[in-house]
């Protein structure tokens, strides 16, 4: 697994609360057995609605890789589609003023740090990219920075999930599958393993 | 930091090592699997040359693309049918236990699970599925996963997880006639928000929830998510033990002792200690509907639509949002709103007791005129015993039609949706934009009892009117 330290480009902002992940990828094209082809499919319903105003069609916006949320994305259902289809788009990190926690930690599986900032502070990036689309901006997670033309502005992050990006650990699928024998331990420690035999 | 919890207990127990992350290594007992979220973990197991560590810890059925109409194979949704032998062939490949259509005991998996004792107390459970939370009424901690997830309970029974913190709910007394389990979690989810809960766990205690059946329970864990919270518990007691004595995994003769004893020792100490507490009194939740477009916007049933100026200020941007989704004007009492679809059924509300519920409603009643109204049992168990009950008599009698057991429209991933803007009464959980299955439909969040009303009336009803 790759290292993530900073992630510069251009940033789409999406303005809204409560943006769950229905809205993200709507149910009807989780009929699939991979995730190819979800990126297309991002905030379908959405962006038919607002036909062509969306920001994931307008074409500023096109080629952009930090996406600019506000709280609660990624709420509701656990559908990893959504990550899935946001990274299928070209997003590679996300600000926001919150995440939901399911959403959160299917980010953190696919290598798509989500780094919280201030209402204040997530406004003022929406309004500077919605301003001048081509800015350049960049997300540090060494130093905990996001860098949006002039403006520096803190972000958060949790320390575990910021060292796992850092230290290029943030797949835990090998960490886990490394310690099978005190998975065995801990299991045999628990009564009910037994009961069900 | 919370101390003494049946949480911060479970969680102790399943510790396999801290990470280096920080995070813990969690030992998962019960993984539930399904045909919507699992294709992708088991290619993801193929690609990585990796085995199934404890193939008999997972259980898996399939209800989120099962027709309730149609079920002959292949089924006419190319799709769905590529869904279904995705998982029926990694079921066999890698001898995991598959509850399929037909067998008697397929099911919304958190639906059959509990209904054959596979859910348990002190029991960890993971399932590719928010509502997962829904465990927790026996005292398990349930979490919601992903499909990286998914695969990594599949190749090691763990995850990596940060501990949550506690918050105790506590409601106390008795709930007044025709409020339920599902107006509780309404009005709780409405008074601390849908990402109240970021961060924490749910003990919901008091004795309202002491006094409610394991259903009632499950009807309020399911629903944690929707207020942020990724897992809800109830402390396991006698009703838990009843409920579970005699299901088919239950622990048997021999062990069944033992157990009680253990389970009795993961309750939360008298003394323990939690992050915040918060009390409701339950003589003041009304029956409740949600009016917009998050399970938090929900009212009284005697209420009209907020207006702005009555909401926080941080509730007001979401609120125009859901007055224009809605087409539903502030200030506008919410009973009267007219309904075109009637819907009993899912993970929250499609059990035996949410059945006879509605059923004694719908009993002698007729289905308003215009109105499309459907019971949607939750486990083809569930349709059994509510035939042998002769509860489908009473639907169909009422002109509600009767299917066979799935998700149905809850999430509209199968035949089952709305049509344009049409507005559904749903005793499911998530009432966001296009859930339903079209991406202009409306969805009203009520209890079975509301739902069966709003179909007589063709309105949505006040359920006390009609006790």
């Amino acid at each position: 697994m790759s290292e993530v330290k900073t992630i510069s480009g251009r940033g789409i902002p999406l303005k809204g609360n409560d943006i769950d992940t229905d809205r993200i990828i709507p149910a009807r094209f989780l009929r699939c057995v991979t995730f190819d082809g979800l990126g297309e499919q991002v905030f379908a319903d959405d962006r038919q609605q607002t036909n062509g105003e969306h920001p994931f069609d307008q074409p500023q916006y096109q080629g952009a890789n930090i996406l600019i949320a506000n709280g609660n994305f990624g709420c509701g259902s656990s559908r990893e589609h959504a990550p899935q289809a946001l990274l299928r788009w070209g997003i590679q990190t996300i600000i926001g003023e919150s995440f939901a926690e399911i959403f959160l930690g299917n980010c953190v599986a696919l290598g798509i740090p989500c780094v919280i900032a201030t209402p204040k502070i997530i406004a003022q990036l929406q309004a500077k990219l919605t301003e001048s689309p081509k800015t350049t901006i960049s997300v540090n997670l060494e130093n905990k920075e996001v860098r949006c033309d002039d403006l520096t502005v803190p972000v958060q992050i949790g320390e575990g999930i910021r060292q796992m990006f850092l230290t290029g650990k943030w797949d835990s699928c090998g960490q886990l599958t490394a310690n099978a024998e005190q998975v065995k331990t801990t299991a045999a420690n628990l009564p009910y393993i037994a009961w069900a035999s | 930091m919370s101390k003494g919890t049946l949480f911060d207990k479970v969680w102790d127990l399943h510790t396999v090592g801290i990470l280096p992350s920080g995070q813990t290594q969690l030992f998962i007992g019960l993984h539930l699997i399904h045909e919507v979220t699992s294709p992708q973990a088991f290619a993801m197991l193929r690609e990585r040359g990796l085995k199934v560590l404890f193939p008999d810890r997972t259980v898996a059925t399939v209800d989120h693309i099962v027709p309730t109409e149609n079920q002959a194979r292949p089924f006419v949704d190319v799709l769905a049918e590529e869904m279904m032998q995705a998982l029926e062939n990694s079921c066999k490949e890698y001898g995991i236990p598959f509850y399929n259509i037909g067998s008697g005991d397929q099911g919304i998996v958190h639906i059959i699970a509990p209904e054959q004792g596979l859910t348990q107390p002190g029991m960890t459970v993971a399932c590719g599925d928010s509502h997962t939370s829904t465990h927790g009424a026996f005292g398990a901690i349930a979490f919601g996963i992903g499909t990286s997830q998914v695969r990594d309970v599949l190749a090691s029974q763990t995850l990596a997880l940060s501990k949550l913190k506690v918050r105790k709910i506590e409601v106390n007394g008795d709930l007044k006639p025709g409020v339920y389990a599902k107006d509780v979690i309404l009005h709780i989810i409405r008074t601390l928000g849908v990402k109240g809960g970021v961060g924490f766990a749910y003990e919901f205690a008091g004795t309202t929830f002491e006094r409610m059946s394991m259903e009632e329970r499950m009807t309020v864990c399911n629903m944690s998510i929707e207020g942020g919270a990724r897992c809800g518990y109830i402390n396991p007691d006698e009703t838990t033990y009843e409920y579970l004595k005699g299901r088919d995994f239950a622990p048997k003769e021999g062990d069944w002792e033992q157990a009680v004893s253990w389970w009795n020792g993961i309750k939360s100490d008298r003394d323990a200690e939690y992050d915040d507490i918060v009390t409701f009194a339950a003589s003041e939740i009304p029956p409740t509907v949600t009016w917009g477009i998050t399970p938090g916007q929900g009212i009284g049933i005697d209420e009209s639509i907020p207006t702005p100026e009555s909401l926080a200020e941080g509730d007001r941007d979401i609120a125009e949002e859901a007055y224009k989704y809605m087409k539903l004007d502030p200030g506008v009492p919410i009973q009267g709103t007219k309904v075109d679809v009637c819907f009993v059924g899912s993970c929250t509300n499609g059990r035996i007791s949410d059945l006879r519920e509605a059923a004694k409603f719908a009993k002698g009643h007729q289905v308003a005129n215009g109105v499309k109204a459907f019971v949607v049992p939750g486990s083809e168990r569930v349709k059994k015993e509510a035939e042998a009950e002769g509860l489908h008599h009473i639907f169909l009698e009422a002109g509600f039609e009767w299917r066979e057991a799935g998700c149905s429209m809850c999430l509209a991933m199968n035949p089952d949706k709305l049509q344009g803007d049409q507005i559904s009464a749903s005793s499911s959980n998530r009432n966001f934009k296009g859930r339903q299955g079209s991406s202009t439909g409306r969805t009203l969040l009520m209890s079975p009892a509301m739902v069966v009303a709003a179909a007589i009336n063709g309105t949505v009803t006040d359920v006390r009117k009609m006790l």
